[in-house]
């Protein structure tokens, strides 16, 4: 599941008749070796992890034994699927290089933040999800909202993924829709079947290796055809002479003054700091690879290294996007507006792959984006498998069970989770805009659960009473709202301050309000009922709980201190592009 | 853990898949000097080249991370 995806995923409906006919790429023998060898070493990987995977520990949180480098690679790549390669590059084109700030403010703070903040309460509670914290914070009425939530989420996201994968496979290779869905999906089932958690992420950190190895060229490349980036600038400004395509925050002063119809304070308020503070601290796919992690500092490292990884992403997804403006020699246009001979938006970075790359290296970026949608998918099966058996299963329907159960349990869940992530692809097929109310529901809950989290991580005064019903005034608030502006259009200027504001920038004033709603709301029913005696807090809260020291540890081994470092070359990069 | 084992840390099967890849992509690398492929800047060799770091790169993650007895 991804926050980010509700732009791209928007460029993504395409209508089948319309993307048979534009097949670009011709992919030769060696191509095809090279995406076949991928699925059968991905295959093997499974069945040699399944030996490892006996206990639940091993199937739903890889042993609890991932080292910093494993974890932190796993983190971003869970994060960074094929659709979010495409779908950013085509925004980039759209809308220049405001996409970015979905990479460097709306990720780098948050992923500081849950490694120094909020990871040793996760760790230390050895809560198994997100959920599990909220069970042992707040209670079980907390923890079954959260579950049933976010189980029915995933697989909702994990399914409308496949489809707008086939449909990519489709549109730029020309295989058969259902082809890509069942190959794909199926080999997801039996290596997450397999080696569970362990699988899941031996698979992300190859992913991760082959989206770089397999995109980097394109930027390479591109570079030196432009002469460089002020030859790129120059290049796109003669192109498009009407547009700001190459600054970060100078056209963000106004809603008028950029092409997004965003002012800074949304990106600031709302995507930098709730929404994406939201996704990245409480979305269980990304926090489960660093639950995972060996020990306290492996866990707070991870999301730093990843930090670094995230903040060089713009490299192989906004860079392509820029190049095609520059040298493409055709305009792209939206999905829905493709006639006869052109391209859409999101066909840009597969045809700067088919710009620079010839046989082998083709093969070596389909394989690149095959690979980031398929561990997406693996991501989101592997997380709805242990949410399921953990929370919902092992909680409420068969508790005492053996653990030898609970991992058949979840192996069993991972198969039926792909298998209703194929009936949620087809059932897409069909009603496109599934896809906009799938993305609305993720928005409704992220925001409050992030105020829920956060407020029980640091507060002790902060009550299980208080905790629900903030999450639930939250959500509720957010879907109000959404609900309001659709029936009332001219609600729009109350709630996201213009009445000029696009769909993004409705989400991000959306969630800002709704995380206010659920943090006043907490603290005023906290004030008015009891909370839990501190001894029953212990390792949940700030205050409560006895946090390891890093003073004996030299400065280079300390986490904060690479944290200092990802925070200062974050600002250095917004100063560089402002 | 269920056994006391050591299992193959990830970097080996990184290091095998790139090791395989490089080889094929420097193949082919090679053959498009003499038939270069009708892409912009094909006279740069990017196939060979990349073959080349792939397949250097994944040998030194296998020769590091490759299983041992102990």
């Amino acid at each position: 599941m991804n926050f980010s995806l509700s732009l791209p995923l928007a460029l993504f409906v395409a209508p089948e008749a319309a993307a048979a006919s534009r097949r670009f790429i011709l992919l030769n023998p060696v191509d095809m070796a090279i995406i076949v060898i991928y699925f059968a070493t991905v295959l093997g990987i499974g069945f040699y992890l399944k030996r490892y995977t006996k206990r639940g520990e091993d199937f739903f949180l890889a042993g609890r034994e991932m080292t910093a480098w494993v974890a932190g690679l796993s983190f971003v790549s869970a994060n960074l699927g094929a659709l979010e390669l495409m779908g950013w590059a085509a925004a980039t084109y759209q809308y220049g290089i405001l996409a970015t700030h979905w990479y460097w403010i709306g990720a780098i703070p948050a992923m500081l933040f849950l490694g120094i903040v909020m990871m040793p309460f996760y760790y230390i509670s050895k809560a198994h999800s997100v959920p599990g914290y909220l069970q042992l914070r707040y209670g079980e009425a907390a923890r079954r909202l959260a579950a049933v939530m976010f189980a029915f989420m995933t697989i909702l996201m994990a399914g409308i993924d496949m489809y707008a994968m086939a449909l990519v496979m489709k549109v730029v290779l020309g295989w058969d829709i259902h082809f890509s869905i069942w190959i794909s999906a199926m080999t997801v089932a039996v290596y997450v079947a397999l080696g569970g958690l362990f699988s899941a992420i031996f698979n992300e950190v190859l992913q991760f290796f082959l989206i770089w190895l397999g995109a980097l060229l394109i930027p390479i490349l591109g570079l030196i055809e432009t002469g460089g980036w002020s030859g790129l600038v120059a290049r796109v400004h003669q192109n498009f002479p009407q547009g700001d395509y190459t600054h970060l925050w100078g056209p963000m002063s106004s809603f008028a003054g950029n092409p997004m119809g965003i002012h800074w304070t949304g990106i600031v308020l709302g995507l930098g700091w709730v929404i994406s503070f939201g996704y990245w601290t409480t979305d269980f796919l990304v926090v489960q690879r660093v639950i995972a992690a060996k020990d306290i500092r492996a866990a707070k490292l991870a999301p730093i290294i990843g930090s670094y990884f995230k903040m060089a992403v713009p490299f192989i997804v906004i860079l392509p996007g820029l190049l095609g403006l520059a040298v493409l020699p055709f305009t792209l246009v939206p999905e829905s507006a493709v006639g006869p001979g052109q391209h859409s938006y999101n066909e840009v970075l597969p045809l700067m792959l088919a710009r620079y790359c010839g046989p082998g290296l083709l093969g070596l970026g389909i394989t690149a984006l095959i690979a980031g949608f398929m561990s997406g998918m693996a991501g989101n099966v592997s997380a709805f498998a242990t949410v399921w058996t953990y929370d919902i299963y092992r909680s409420f329907i068969r508790k005492g069970a053996s653990d030898a159960h609970y991992v058949k349990m979840g192996r069993w869940c991972v198969i039926v989770g792909v298998l209703v992530s194929i009936g949620t692809a087809y059932l897409v097929m069909q009603f496109k805009s599934i896809m906009d109310y799938v993305q609305a529901l993720f928005s409704f809950f992220i925001a409050p659960l992030f105020g829920t989290v956060l407020l029980g991580m640091l507060f002790k005064r902060i009550t299980p009473a208080g905790g629900f019903w903030g999450l639930l005034a939250g959500t509720v608030s957010s879907i109000s709202m959404w609900a309001l502006v659709k029936a009332e259009p001219s609600m729009l200027a109350y709630i996201a301050l213009s009445s000029r504001a696009k769909d993004m920038a409705e989400n991000m004033y959306r969630a800002l309000w709704s995380w206010l709603i659920c943090v006043i709301v907490t603290v005023v029913v906290s004030l008015v009922t009891r909370p839990r005696p501190v001894e029953e807090l212990t390792g949940l809260v700030y205050g409560c709980t006895e946090l390891p020291g890093e003073g004996h540890l030299p400065l280079w081994k300390r986490p904060i201190f690479w944290a200092g470092i990802s925070a200062a070359a974050f600002l250095v990069l917004q100063i560089i592009f402002w | 853990m269920a056994e006391d084992h050591r299992i193959i840390p990830v970097w080996f099967f990184v290091g095998v898949i790139l090791l395989i890849y490089g080889v094929l992509i420097l193949a082919t690398g090679i053959y498009g000097l003499f038939h270069p492929p009708a892409t912009v800047l094909a006279n740069l060799h990017p196939a060979a080249w990349w073959g080349a770091l792939l397949t250097v790169v994944g040998a030194v993650y296998v020769h590091i991370f490759r299983p041992r007895k102990s």
